[in-house]
């Protein structure tokens, strides 16, 4: 098998049966099939199970180019567009256990929430850009959309940020899971900003030595 | 023509109401803590307080909800207790590291009768009541709990409280070994909590010892609990240790952590949003997966008995 075989039938398949799988099994505890079941407050304990499996998803979409990078394996860039589409998924669960069951679908409370509260405002721009982005993940759609797809899809980093914010906001005193969040989300963005700023040096570097050499040599 | 007033009555000399009506309970309190002779006393039932297990001779009370209570399990496995963690399961999962006996409460501050008691006399002299209410946390969900307790009124009478006592603080216990929460400095411990004194004094106000007939889980606040059922849950300050009786208004754990978003008064009131959710509904725990939250009631539904302590304070700037 080459490697393109290797990633598409049996990688590909596994990486989503893995990923799918925490689905499966909180929908299967909130029927109390297996498990302890969602305890005392299931609303609370399914907002907080997706909202969390989504945030994870975003680092984990996010870790796909760094991860490439330093390990030199291409192939890795396959999983990025699924991996991304699983992290829209467990988010707009999250946002449908809040509109549904925790808000009961309720009209006036739910934009009251939004306009007023500033950590459900944030969570909303975040779910909006990870609409866009999933809905523009189609091939055709990405090569009809030329340049402008890589600069709207560059807004995933401001979901990073504006997901990590949301969860800080919303905790009533314990902010150490946040800060974890915040650190890994830091690593892996500063990761992005190193490779620019040494690559903008590097051409920079290259740039004045081509300028420098003919006066050189006269 | 020379006119001399009178010297000034001086406030220590003067019995407050609440001391005036309640002397009968001192007495009767004093004859039960055998202070005076046992045959003094007409009525005093003595309250038993094992170790674990069932509570008996518990009376029920005119101030109970005709509510359904939630389960035992939702009861002690849903709870919010930083001392053992700040996940809802942390407490049940790990407070059985607090040693609820031996225990003493050390009773300080404008009193006539303070000291370090042991709980059990602390309990001895009391009838205890089974007291089922509403809880609402300040989370924005509620429960229905069968409270076993004392009037708190009655508790403080017996320590005499005097003229300067405008307010009782009270603590929880600090011991990381028992309490491994503590650890973590996510609150500043001892976990503090206050109230008026006519707060404190208030019928509805108990000292809980018990949850449905069977002595408190360490989770719910083993051995001795406050619950003050029109206020938001962090009022009602678990396994107390320290009461004291203060002229000025005692700090509080919350209101010390997060001063804009928690208020010493902390009464439940729907038309004063947290600042970072609403407080209008609230979800009632136990009710199910596709339950709609219910509408959050002015003083969580005890606004005829305790609304007359606040007229004319601003309760959106007081909350």
């Amino acid at each position: 098998m080459t490697t393109l075989q290797w990633v598409r039938y049996v990688l590909k398949p596994l990486v989503f049966s893995a990923a799918l799988l925490p689905f499966v099994w909180i929908v299967l505890s909130a029927f109390n099939l297996v498990g302890p079941g969602l305890g005392a407050n299931p609303v609370e304990a399914l907002l907080d199970h997706f909202g969390t499996l989504g945030l994870r998803f975003v680092m984990i979409a996010l870790a796909v180019t760094p991860l490439r990078r330093l390990t030199g394996l291409n192939w890795l860039i396959q999983f990025r567009r699924m991996l991304g589409l699983f992290a829209a998924f467990y988010v707009t669960l999250h946002l449908a256990v809040y509109v549904f069951l925790d808000q009961g679908l309720v009209v006036q409370p739910i934009v009251e929430d939004i306009v007023k509260r500033p950590f459900i405002t944030l969570g909303m721009i975040a779910w909006l850009l990870l609409a866009a982005l999933s809905v523009t993940s189609f091939m055709y759609i990405r090569r009809r959309m030329g340049k402008r797809w890589q600069q709207l899809h560059y807004s995933v980093y401001a979901v990073g940020v504006l997901a990590v914010w949301h969860y800080w906001w919303q905790v009533k005193k314990d902010i150490t899971e946040p800060v974890i969040y915040a650190a890994v989300l830091a690593l892996l963005l500063g990761l992005r900003v190193f490779w620019s700023w040494q690559k903008r040096r590097r051409s920079h570097v290259r740039q004045s030595t081509m300028r420098v050499s003919p006066s050189a040599t006269s | 023509m020379l006119i001399r007033r009178p010297e000034p009555v001086k406030s220590s000399e003067i019995t407050s109401e609440s001391a005036y009506l309640s002397r009968r309970d001192i007495v009767a309190g004093l004859a039960a803590a055998s202070l005076l002779p046992a045959a003094a006393s007409r009525n005093a039932s003595a309250a038993v307080l094992p170790r674990a297990g069932n509570l008996a001779d518990v009376k029920p009370s005119d101030y109970s909800t005709d509510e359904t209570p939630n389960s035992w399990d939702d009861v002690t496995s849903y709870n919010n207790f930083y001392e053992f963690g700040t996940g809802k399961s942390d407490p049940a999962r790990y407070a059985d590291t607090l040693k609820p006996r031996p225990w003493s409460i050390e009773v300080t501050g404008e009193a006539d009768k303070t000291g370090t008691f042991d709980l059990e006399d602390i309990i001895k002299p009391h009838t205890l009541e089974e007291r089922i209410y509403r809880l609402r946390c300040v989370e924005a969900w509620s429960m229905v709990v069968p409270w076993v307790g004392i009037p708190l009124a009655n508790i403080l009478k017996r320590f005499q409280p005097n003229s300067r006592a405008r307010y009782v603080a009270f603590e929880t216990l600090v011991d990381s070994k028992q309490m491994p929460g503590q650890r973590y400095r996510v609150l500043d411990w001892p976990y503090r909590e206050g109230l008026t004194i006519e707060e404190a004094m208030h019928p509805l106000t108990i000292m809980a010892v018990g949850v449905y007939g069977k002595v408190l889980p360490n989770q719910n606040g083993a051995p001795m609990r406050l619950v003050v059922p029109w206020k938001y849950g962090f009022k009602s300050i678990k396994s107390i240790v320290a009461i004291r009786f203060s002229e000025t208004q005692p700090s509080t754990s919350w209101n010390l952590s997060a001063p804009r978003e928690y208020g010493f008064y902390a009464n439940v009131n729907p038309q004063v949003d947290h600042p970072r959710w609403s407080q209008a509904r609230e979800r009632r725990i136990g009710a199910g997966l596709f339950a709609p939250k219910q509408a959050t009631q002015m003083f969580n539904g005890y606004a005829e008995e305790v609304a007359s302590l606040y007229t004319g304070l601003d309760l959106k700037r007081n909350f």
